[in-house]
């Protein structure tokens, strides 16, 4: 459950464009421990430039970012993010190293002995659910892509972090596996007390993952909620059209499945 | 047994020495040449700026010959060595084994750094930002991602390093560091194709064989074989070890004999080297030296001994462009080197090689040509051909001013094919070599010089600074002064000209050392 405490601050957080990140425009948000946070919006909005203010894989151009009470900017870039599990929609998983060595590789940083890490690795394949004996010594190359995210899901899980960062993890994924992940993925964040701020273009699964909902469209944060305020009652335009096709999706599929029964 | 060539056991023989010593040079450079471009490159992956600096000067060096890319290191050391004498009172030698690899290092380094830094750049930048984001450092990342993918392409860049250090080290011969290219430098001179061609297929030999062991460990860093490791890196080490223990083995030579690049120089060296293994004195040589080389050589100690001429030091050294008569041109420079190098002109072996023009025996007849004076009648008619560096020599432009000569035509041909262009009248007039057995051979007229216009070139032993007391040796060469007429070099470098065991220089040097005792034994 979500506590009263505040894992992640943003404070009138400002980025100028540059070559690498797109601008954000005075973004204020918190984050709750043990909070599922999901940010919605188009390519090109500044999403995951927010994210990567938070490890400081990019740096504000005025604003604070805290973490855990903590203004990051005055800590250990390096530090930090051993302490923040982190996956992304490339995976980037290393193709020299087999899945238990990627999976072990942040105990590894941290100076955990072999027999603690080999134990860490049997522990987070079961639970992201892969049969530990038939992958840990497989190499990236060998595996699937719903395969591979598991993995990536287990080397940011690995050194117990409070909080992780996820940036369109499932993307690349088909339905099928997208799915069955998210919900996995939700359950081990349930299970572990992490946490999590997912970032997506995808208002459905956004609304299916997460606790609480924050749509950013060009570099502002427009409108926040609960799955549920958000899908029956959007403020901004923007939104409004973001719902609308879940909405009438779900009203067709409803029809269809209503359809089906009477026949 | 009978059927194979008697030269071929010759070079056989020289290879421990010459592989020896090519090794060393090579992988020396090779160390040294990874040293700089690994790190430079890694730096430079994150600074483009730097990067396109080093891999632009890398390219420039690429474009140079290797061996002009040699020979320039020469007279930079040679600069360096004077300064540091100054400095710290104590010079190194400038000659062989340091601008050779320093010149090699150099030559190796763009296709490590260019690779190194594709390597590295070529990574998936989703792998990149994973080593940020479970928290590697700069180094990690290095070391622990970075490194190892890029790997196979870094060593493939090593192997193209490799073999082209060790092709180019064939080239360091002419700066003074024996390696396989001996055997060709050697080779071309003497028309000794069974070494040209052994000089090549070694090299050729040992870059392929480094290549593949390379491979092999490449590969098996790329699969995670460790015995490919292994495998790979022992024979290399073995190569490098069965190389150098004839160089560490081989006692040090007591005395370095030099010569130029061409025949005579390399019977004379011959000779020389057997009256001292007569005289029960051990000796090496440094073969196929370039003419300031071997004078810089000679002055800084790295060789011991060569021959010179007189007209040479008298041009290039002295710089002097008047002709004077020989005896008052061999007491200067005798006084010049001993006064301004503490060199040692021991005396003169009694030819000359001299440059001189030359004509067919039919033409001067024809026109009744007999000096230069005569031919300058005739020259605006005539064309003449001079070897690469005659037309720019001071010689020639003594001889022009002397004598007003001026040709209707001007051509560069290589030594060896004048005379016979000569003889068969594809020109008139050629700058020929006194002592040139192929005057005689094609029946040349060599034209009176009555003017003088060209100064003596009497071939003279010189010793070093540190051999100028050195009485034993001194006696050792006495026998060789003006025992060498021109007539016994004309006929020892027309011996040369042969292809067989007999015209080797060490066989000609034999046979000249004979004639030599059989004109003194009836005095």
């Amino acid at each position: 459950m979500p506590s009263a405490r505040t894992a992640i601050e943003l404070k009138n957080v400002i980025k100028a464009y540059d070559e690498k990140a797109s601008a954000l425009d005075r973004v204020s948000l918190a984050v709750r421990e043990g909070e599922f946070l999901a940010i919605v919006g188009p390519s090109g909005s500044g999403k995951t430039t927010l994210l990567r203010l938070i490890n400081r894989l990019a740096e504000p151009t005025s604003g604070t970012v805290r973490v855990e009470e903590n203004d990051v900017s005055v800590a250990d870039p390096i530090s930090l993010r051993r302490g923040i599990g982190y996956v992304f929609q490339g995976i980037g998983l290393f193709p020299h190293m087999t899945v238990a060595e990627n999976i072990a590789i942040t105990p590894l940083l941290i100076g955990w002995d072999k027999a603690q890490r080999a134990a860490r690795v049997e522990e987070l394949l079961q639970l992201v659910r892969l049969d530990p004996g038939k992958y840990r010594e497989r190499f990236p190359a060998e595996l699937s892509g719903g395969e591979r995210q598991r993995v990536g899901v287990a080397r940011a899980l690995a050194a117990q972090p409070k909080i992780v960062l996820m940036d369109e993890p499932f993307g690349a994924l088909d339905a099928l596996t997208r799915d069955a992940l998210g919900r996995d993925y939700r359950e081990l964040h349930d299970r572990l007390g992490v946490t999590t701020v997912m970032i997506t273009h995808d208002l459905t699964e956004a609304a299916l993952l997460a606790d609480r909902i924050i749509v950013i469209h060009q570099g502002h944060l427009i409108e926040e909620g609960t799955p549920h305020s958000l899908m029956t009652s959007p403020k901004h335009a923007y939104v409004r059209e973001l719902v609308e096709t879940p909405r009438s999706q779900a009203k067709r599929l409803a029809a269809l499945m209503k359809g089906a029964a009477e026949q | 047994m009978s059927g194979v060539d008697p030269r071929f056991y010759d070079a056989l023989a020289r290879l421990p020495d010459y592989l020896g010593s090519h090794v060393l040079v090579s992988v020396t450079a090779l160390a040294l040449g990874l040293g700089i471009s690994l790190p430079l490159a890694i730096i430079a992956t994150r600074r483009p700026y730097l990067r396109n600096l080093i891999l632009g000067f890398a390219s420039i060096v690429q474009t140079i010959p290797g061996l002009a890319l040699l020979a320039l290191f020469y007279p930079l050391l040679l600069v360096l060595s004077a300064l540091t004498e100054r400095m710290f009172g104590a010079g190194f030698s400038a000659l062989g084994f340091l601008p050779s690899v320093l010149a090699l290092a150099l030559y190796s380094m763009l296709p490590v750094m260019r690779n190194t830094v594709t390597g590295i750049l070529g990574i998936d930048p989703a792998v990149t930002e994973a080593t940020l984001g479970v928290g590697m450092t700069r180094r990690q990342a290095l070391t622990m991602v970075e490194l190892p993918l890029a790997l196979p392409i870094i060593m493939a860049g090593i192997r193209t390093a490799a073999v082209w250090v060790i092709g180019t080290a064939t080239l360091a011969t002419p700066v003074g560091q024996t390696s396989l290219g001996n055997y060709i430098f050697t080779g071309l001179q003497t028309q000794n194709w069974v070494f040209v061609l052994f000089g090549c297929v070694a090299s050729a030999a040992l870059a392929l064989a480094v290549d593949q062991l390379l491979a092999l460990m490449e590969s098996g860093v790329s699969i995670r074989k460790r015995w490919r490791i292994a495998i790979g890196g022992l024979g290399i080490a073995l190569i490098i070890a069965a190389a150098l223990a004839p160089v560490f083995a081989r006692p040090a030579a007591t005395y370095v004999i030099g010569a130029k690049t061409f025949t005579e120089q390399y019977i004379l060296e011959a000779l020389i080297e057997q009256r001292l293994q007569a005289e029960g004195l051990s000796s090496a040589r440094r073969d196929g030296l370039g003419s300031v080389v071997i004078f810089n050589a000679l002055a800084n100690g790295d060789i011991d001994l060569y021959v010179e001429y007189s007209g040479t030091l008298w041009a290039n050294q002295l710089k002097q462009t008047e002709a004077r008569p020989r005896e008052e041109v061999l007491a200067e420079i005798k006084k010049w080197l001993s006064e301004n190098y503490k060199i040692k002109m021991l005396g003169d072996l009694g030819f000359e090689n001299a440059y001189a023009l030359a004509m067919s025996r039919k033409q001067t007849e024809s026109r009744g040509i007999r000096s230069i004076t005569d031919l300058a009648r005739f020259a605006p008619q005539l064309s003449i051909a001079g070897d690469y560096e005659f037309f720019a020599r001071p010689e020639w432009k003594a001889l022009v001013a002397a004598y007003g000569l001026k040709f209707r035509e001007q051509r560069l041909i290589q030594p060896e094919f004048m005379y016979q262009a000569a003889a068969a009248g594809e020109v008139d007039v050629i700058s020929a070599y006194t002592s040139e057995g192929r005057i005689k051979q094609h029946d040349l007229i060599i034209l009176d010089d009555p003017k003088r216009a060209i100064p003596p070139y009497d071939a003279i032993i010189l010793l070093a600074p540190k051999r100028a007391g050195d009485e034993k040796l001194i006696a050792t060469l006495r026998p060789l002064l003006g025992a060498i007429d021109v007539k016994l070099m004309q006929e020892a470098n027309l011996r040369a000209n042969g292809s067989g065991r007999e015209s080797s220089p060490e066989e000609i040097a034999r046979w000249m050392w004979s004639e030599i005792e059989r004109k003194n034994r009836p005095r």
